[in-house]
């Protein structure tokens, strides 16, 4: 049962990863990583429930994951927020400034 | 001691949600007629609930280019965002389901008005409904937080997420007594998810009913059974949480849970006639600057009693 | 009844995550990483975490209709009329996606996992309140003050108009000049 929770996860995970590798605009990558941090809270929750109930790390790292997902998620439409007020474009290939 | 009832006691909940929610639309019949001036008589008082099958069958709006799954699943998420958040309310001595974290459900399923009436006034591609669910999504944004502080301080007085274990704790004074702040934001929450009152700006007369504007038929009597059933569920919501549950002499403890609501929409019903309606861009300032740090302060006072007192008081 | 509510929530998250990125439709892309969410959330539930995954639920629904805000605001195409696909690299995206996920497979089959050790607390969301305030106090106040760098640095980030737009080049404007007046007059 842990094996198919964890198949779960990882399936999540490589969802979000081609999301956030493929997609230009910048929401939809952030989706992408919506779904892979959704993933780790699901493996971290069968982690918990299956391996180690009675320690409470597997619940804090649940904590941390969602706590990450809102971080993530404000800071990367206030970015997406101030790239589109500099240049009206919202595509991830128009923000290469930090590429050589 | 409250007991949880077995699962199918979950299929009575929106029957008594709903007839609640007949006695809250009666009483709003009835101020409208006498506000109106007009004779208050059993066809007056009838009127609204003989809408149901008016609107049944009543013709369906359509839109060009609708986004129809979009819109009838938002349509249809309002009311039973109503319904699942009262399954934990206690009426009585029994609820339908007692969850550990009963309150932190609530807020949950009453989170979930924004889904849908986003949705509701994305869906017929129309700039009136847009304009209304973009409008209650920044009224949202305003009124959640004060909300989860006015339910945090509910549940840090009982040292208790459960619902049937907030009522409980009430048994020697009731909280509504000693979190007077938390309990007048929870009202104002109240109003503001269930877009009544003075929070009926998404769906305002300036916008020909905002979300409410494309609608008719069926459509609509689920977005109005909705707002009814959600106001009603807050109102039942506040019995456990600030007036004591069942809790009183004389009456048994479901007749006291019942009088006890009715009293809630009563007042709140009185309200929606009496308080202007409140624009969003206002009142987001208002909210974030003045009862954010109000609700913040309510809980720290009752932290701090919890624990000079060693419990309640 | 064990299998069933995994064996409907699972398929649904993992659907719902395809949907995310074939949607033409963005409101309705949005929409189903939410479904994915809710599932993941009713799954946390029923792994015995009630606060964990009633809280999940409660974030991830205001986080999608603010992403549901934003999507509409800087997307081409928010309603799908047009079929478009704003996709680059898409054929090694996918191939590291697939090798990522049989790596993982291969993992997890693979590992000899240890057996279940002791029994969930009587009461997880106490247990876990105790733990924030005592021996993971350290966790805590990273979380406090990442959450609190966060709201400055995104404030920062999205506004365009300072202080000095505001109350004048002497700063000594009142009311400020805003677009919208506010309700506290601040």
């Amino acid at each position: 049962m842990l094996q198919l929770f964890l198949l779960l996860a990882s399936a999540l995970f490589a969802i979000g990863l081609y999301g956030a590798l493929s997609q230009q605009s910048i929401v939809m990558i952030m989706m992408g990583l919506e779904l892979m941090l959704n993933g780790v809270t699901v493996a971290a929750g069968a982690f918990w429930h299956y391996l180690a109930p009675a320690s409470v790390a597997g619940q804090v790292i649940v904590v941390v994951v969602v706590v990450a997902m809102a971080a993530e998620m404000a800071m990367g439409f206030a970015v997406t927020t101030a790239i589109f007020r500099a240049r009206d474009v919202d595509m991830a290939d128009m923000a290469a400034d930090l590429k050589r | 001691m409250i007991t949880s009832s077995p699962l199918w006691s979950v299929l009575v909940v929106p029957v008594l949600l709903a007839a609640f929610s007949a006695v809250a639309v009666t009483a709003d019949a009835l101020l409208a007629a006498r506000a109106a001036g007009r004779r208050v008589s059993p066809t007056v008082l009838a009127a609204p609930l003989a809408e149901v099958p008016r609107l049944l069958a009543a013709q369906r709006r359509t839109t060009l280019a609708p986004d129809s799954l979009l819109w009838r699943l938002g349509l249809a998420t309002v009311p039973v965002a109503g319904v699942l958040s009262a399954v934990v309310i206690p009426f009585g001595q029994v609820t339908a389901s007692r969850m550990s974290v009963g309150v932190v459900w609530f807020n949950a399923m009453e989170v979930l008005t924004w889904a849908g009436l986003w949705m509701a006034g994305w869906g017929p591609n129309s700039v009136l409904s847009l304009v209304g669910g973009y409008r209650f999504v920044a009224q949202g944004l305003a009124y959640e937080l004060p909300l989860m502080f006015a339910l945090i301080s509910a549940a840090a007085g009982a040292q208790s997420l459960d619902v049937a274990g907030i009522a409980s704790a009430q048994s020697r004074l009731w909280f509504v007594v000693w979190m007077p702040a938390a309990f007048a934001v929870y009202l104002a929450s109240v109003y503001a998810f269930s877009v009544l009152g003075p929070f009926g700006y998404p769906a305002g007369r300036d916008l020909a009913g905002g979300v409410l504007a494309e609608l008719s038929g069926p459509d609509r009597l689920v977005l109005q059974a909705g707002r009814w059933l959600l106001l009603t569920a807050g109102a039942a919501m506040a019995v456990p949480l600030f007036l004591g549950g069942g809790a009183g002499p004389l009456l048994p403890a479901w007749a006291w849970s019942a009088v006890k609501t009715v009293a809630v929409l009563i007042l709140l019903v009185w309200g929606r006639r009496r308080l202007p309606v409140i624009r969003a861009d206002r009142y987001a300032e208002l909210a974030w600057v003045v009862l954010i740090p109000l609700a913040i302060a309510q809980a720290l006072a009752v932290a701090l009693v919890v624990l000079m007192t060693g419990g309640t008081p | 009844m064990t299998s069933v509510v995994f064996g409907v929530l699972a398929p649904l998250a993992v659907l719902s995550g395809f949907g995310v990125f074939r949607f033409n439709s963005m409101a309705r892309a949005t929409f189903a990483l939410l479904i994915s969410f809710l599932a993941s959330g009713g799954l946390l539930i029923w792994l015995g975490l009630a606060y964990l995954g009633t809280v999940v639920i409660l974030m991830m629904v205001m986080e999608m209709v603010i992403m549901a805000v934003f999507m509409v605001a800087y997307m081409m195409n928010p309603a799908g009329l047009m079929p478009m696909s704003m996709v680059h690299n898409r054929r090694s995206s996918l191939a590291i996606s697939v090798a990522a996920f049989a790596l993982l497979a291969a993992g997890i089959f693979v590992t000899p996992w240890p057996h279940r050790a002791g029994a969930p607390p009587r009461d997880a969301t106490f247990a876990l309140g105790e733990a924030l305030m005592g021996p993971q106090m350290l966790t805590m106040i990273t979380l406090g003050f990442t959450l609190f760098a966060t709201m400055v640095g995104a404030v920062v980030l999205a506004t365009h108009r300072g202080r000095y737009d505001r109350f004048g080049d002497d700063l000594k404007r009142r009311p400020p000049a805003d677009p919208a007046r506010g309700g506290v007059g601040q």
